[in-house]
């Protein structure tokens, strides 16, 4: 009773064994199940979804202008005061004065892309871009302004 | 042809030419130590990228492919940072021992160079009791472990060594009774009347269930002698850091690096040449035609073939299995390979005696 | 020349395992005294990644303070965001889309794969094998990409908001769910063969850390931990949240108390995990995936409390609110920590290896337990 125990434990143990071993023998051969993804190599094949949330940006058109109205919306939703809106006052062609912003600055390093700020625009005015490769020497650099100098906002958005 | 032996001999004349006998037998030694270092260096850069390709293959990655073609430097470029790396010494470090300990593991490597045969008529030194020296040195190693544990003042790496110790001393047993069950075959301790005793078959075919019985203990037991996984506890990443080398940096690390692939390779040499027939072609039966394909191929590339299959094996254990506990590992060891390898020479001095193996 | 090793007292082996330690899956550190390989004491010290997240809650609104709480238990990120947004919408009495409850309750899901995923390879690197590691990123890597196309993140989402989902699901979702469900089929039948059937692992794992159920009930263990040893306490069963009524699901529960026990209950909830998901993906129904809110919110005055089911067990959130845009008091009842504070009397008497096992079948978020 007891030997036939044991032969059983034994002969059971080497075919646990056995089958772990196919199953790794089956990937040394297999070299097409082999996912790795070699990273700097592919940047031009490498597919992000569009709603990937790298960074923070202000779409312009080809008329130097965006959507910003300065409502400082998104500074307000922002939970690590990430955004900063600084507004000035414009004079428009009818004599009146107008807010309008002067920088939108945008902490890169402080942001969590919590999409929050998206979310809380009226006026679609900044988005998500697709780019990740953030890296820089000097952190000043990720302390960007969106909005292009000179950059106007664009007809029509209130 | 081309072979290991012609060479060996060209140089000896060569040398007989201009030196007298005992100067010759210098400069002999002379070569075979740096050639023996060289080897060293070699294997170390070999197995260190096979297995990196084959854990990478196993775990569906690509593995080192950057440096060199198809990544074949990565090894040569690792040496080189490591030869460069600081070599610290603990300051509560007991400096002698802790200094010492790296090279009597490479030492005892060197040592087990001595009676392997690489190829036909290619060996350093073929004593009349080989597979016994081999056995008496291999069980040194120990004490490398041990004094870099006990010497670095750590407590990992004391707890490391002294698993080390415990697994070792009792795995050299199930190993040295699967030798010994090669050794009631031919009646013979020499390492090259094994080999020749094998030119008609080798013993894993001939011996019947004992010797695969023995091969497959064998295996097992270096795998846990060498310190390779699953039977990694003395450095058990996950429990005890890196166990008894966790205080070594540099080249000394490098040296135990290095001592554990040599080992390995040493360990699958012996397997080799006990149960494969060493450097000897694949003979089946009256097939002459066959046998003499098989021959045209060098001896040293059937040892060397033979070997790294076994090496594979092992890698192929490491990246397959779990560890295993420090009492089962023990338990594995006295209740079932002791047990089965002593019945296992039971079984296979009665065939011995009977004249069944062939 | 020689120091003796450092001993207390009693002459037994102090030694730190961690807060950098490969095993301890984060900045856990803990002091073990030892007899020779035998524990005789686990003392877990925390404190190392304490962010002090329930204050930060404090100072912002009910909008903001979800995505913090995504880095608590980061791999259960969607989990953790779904109770703080649920917590909220019972202070407003929000009534969820339908369409929001399915999304939510299959991302939930989803994650808790992706956690279990993770888990299993992570557990077996911890017993020396660490080839399952890879294969189990590869399955986990598929869910990460689904959540990056809907949610746009992989790992800290911010999905859930009060009132619904950020946003609508992406137009490959449902495909890539079921092609996930496909892949997942496929392969984890390869996890039995490399790790469960493996008499190595069974060794290590049947019989060690043992917990009786009135052990898990008295440390407040909840999840796997407690389901192993007997104790149903699934929150998905017991106080159905979203559209888990309206699902068929079993609530596993083993006997067994060890790690073994531990050990399967996440591979088997990893196959109800799947069954839910199967039962919604093609359900999900029209309409809208958020619903209307003010602006601003602002929580009635009183407290309120909303738990879920984690990976790994049960998360409370506590909310006291004076009525402003703030709380004024967020709790959360983390499940990685009272699952820790039994480590001891698990690993009590075990080898050290044991104790690996052990930990690795508790499943420790580190961030979770700090906070």
């Amino acid at each position: 009773m007891f030997i036939t125990k044991y032969i059983k434990d034994v002969f059971g143990a080497l075919k646990s064994l056995g089958v772990g071993m196919k199953r790794t023998l089956y990937y040394f051969t297999h070299h097409k199940e082999i996912i790795t993804e070699q990273y700097p190599d592919n940047r031009e094949t490498m597919h992000l979804p569009e709603r990937f949330k790298g960074e923070v940006v202000m779409p312009h058109d080809e008329k130097n202008e965006h959507r910003c109205t300065g409502c400082t919306a998104c500074e307000l939703a922002c939970p690590n005061g990430t955004i900063k809106v600084v507004t000035k006052f414009e004079i428009t062609p009818e004599g009146k004065k107008k807010k309008a912003i002067d920088k939108l600055v945008y902490h890169l390093e402080l942001c969590t892309m919590c999409n929050l700020c998206i979310v809380a625009c009226p006026s679609d005015a900044i988005k998500m871009a697709q780019t990740f490769e953030h890296s820089v020497y000097d952190r000043n650099e990720l302390t960007k302004i969106l909005n292009n100098p000179g950059s106007k906002i664009m007809d029509g958005v209130e | 042809m081309w072979s290991f032996s012609k060479i060996a001999d060209f140089i000896h004349e060569f040398l007989g030419s201009y030196l007298n006998s005992t100067w010759t037998m210098i400069a002999e030694m002379v070569i075979a130590g740096v050639a023996v270092i060289g080897l060293f260096a070699l294997l170390g850069l070999v197995l260190v990228i096979m297995e990196r390709k084959v854990s990478a293959w196993i775990q569906i990655r690509l593995g080192p492919n950057r440096v060199g073609p198809k990544g074949m430097l990565q090894s040569l470029a690792d040496t080189l940072k490591l030869l460069v790396k600081e070599a610290m010494t603990p300051g509560g470090a007991d400096k002698f021992l802790f200094n010492l300990a790296p090279y009597i593991a490479m030492i005892v490597a060197m040592l087990l160079m001595a009676p392997i045969a690489f190829a036909k008529d290619f060996q350093l030194w073929d004593l009349n009791i080989g597979v016994l020296y081999i056995t008496a040195v291999s069980s040194i190693s120990v004490i490398s472990i041990l004094m870099a544990g006990w010497a670095s003042n750590n407590k990992y790496s004391l707890l490391g060594a002294m698993r080390s110790g415990a697994q070792i001393v009792s795995y050299e047993l199930s190993a040295g009774l699967a030798i010994l069950t090669i050794i009631i075959f031919t009646g013979d301790l020499q390492v090259s009347e094994i080999i020749k005793s094998q030119a008609d078959g080798w013993w894993i075919f001939k011996g019947h269930v004992p010797a695969i019985v023995a091969f497959i203990i064998f295996i097992i037991a270096v795998t846990a002698e060498t310190n390779r996984a699953p039977f990694d506890l003395a450095e058990a990443e996950s429990e005890l850091t890196a166990g008894f080398h966790t205080e070594y940096s540099g080249m000394k690390f490098a040296l135990f690096f290095l001592a554990e692939y040599v080992n390995v390779f040493i360990v699958c040499a012996i397997g080799a040449t006990l149960f494969l027939g060493g450097w000897m072609p694949l003979h089946i039966g009256h097939w002459t035609g066959f046998n003499h394909v098989m021959d045209y191929i060098p001896s040293s590339m059937w040892f060397f073939g033979k070997t790294f299959f076994l090496i594979f094996v092992i890698m192929w254990f490491r990246w397959t299995f779990p560890r295993l506990r420090i009492d089962q590992l023990l338990n594995l060891e006295w209740k079932y390979l002791l047990p089965l390898s002593m019945l296992n020479i039971l079984l296979a001095t009665a065939i011995a005696i009977l004249g069944w193996h062939f | 020349m020689f120091e003796e090793i450092g001993t207390n007292a009693e002459g037994d082996m102090m030694i730190n395992m961690g807060p950098q330690h490969p095993a301890t899956h984060g900045v856990l550190h803990l002091v073990i005294t030892l007899n020779g390989e035998t524990i005789k004491k686990v003392d877990p010290h925390l404190g190392y990644i304490h962010r002090s997240i329930e204050k930060m809650c404090e100072s912002l609104t009910y909008r903001q303070f979800i995505y913090v709480t995504s880095r608590m238990d980061y791999l259960s990120a969607h989990i953790n965001n779904h109770a703080c947004a649920m917590c909220v919408e019972k202070g407003m009495q929000i009534e969820v889309p339908g369409r929001a409850q399915y999304i939510r309750v299959i991302m939930d899901e989803l994650t808790r794969i992706a956690s279990h995923e993770l888990w299993w390879g992570a557990m077996s690197m911890d017993l020396g094998a660490f080839t399952p590691f890879f294969h189990s990123f590869r399955e986990r890597e598929t869910i990460n990409d689904i959540m990056e196309e809907t949610c746009g993140a992989r790992l800290t989402m911010n999905y859930m908001v009060p009132g619904g989902v950020m946003n609508d699901i992406h137009p490959n979702f449902q495909r890539r769910v079921k092609e996930f469900i496909q892949l997942y089929k496929r392969k984890i039948h390869e996890y039995d063969e490399l790790i469960t059937g493996n008499v190595i692992f069974q060794n290590r794992m049947k019989g060690v850390g043992v917990l009786t159920a009135e052990q898990v009930i008295s440390y407040g263990c909840t999840g796997p931990v407690a389901r192993g040893s007997g104790v149903s306490c699934d929150v998905r069963k017991w106080w159905p949240y979203e559209v888990y009524d309206k699902v068929e699901f079993n609530e596993v529960i083993e006997t067994g108390g060890d790690s073994f026990a531990r050990y399967l209950i996440r591979m088997k909830e990893m196959d109800q995990s799947i069954r839910i998901i199967e039962q919604l993906i093609d359900n999900i129904p029209d309409g809208d995936f958020q619903a209307k809110t003010k602006a601003v919110l602002k929580l009635p005055k009183g407290e309120f409390y909303s738990k879920v089911e984690t990976a790994r067990g049960e998360l409370g959130v506590y909310i006291v609110s004076e009525g402003g845009t703030t709380p004024y008091r967020i709790k959360f009842r983390s499940p990685g920590f009272s699952n820790l504070s039994i480590l001891h009397d698990m690993a009590k008497g075990g080898k050290i290896g044991d104790l690996i096992a052990s930990m690795g079948t508790l499943d420790l978020v580190i961030p979770d337990i700090d906070r």
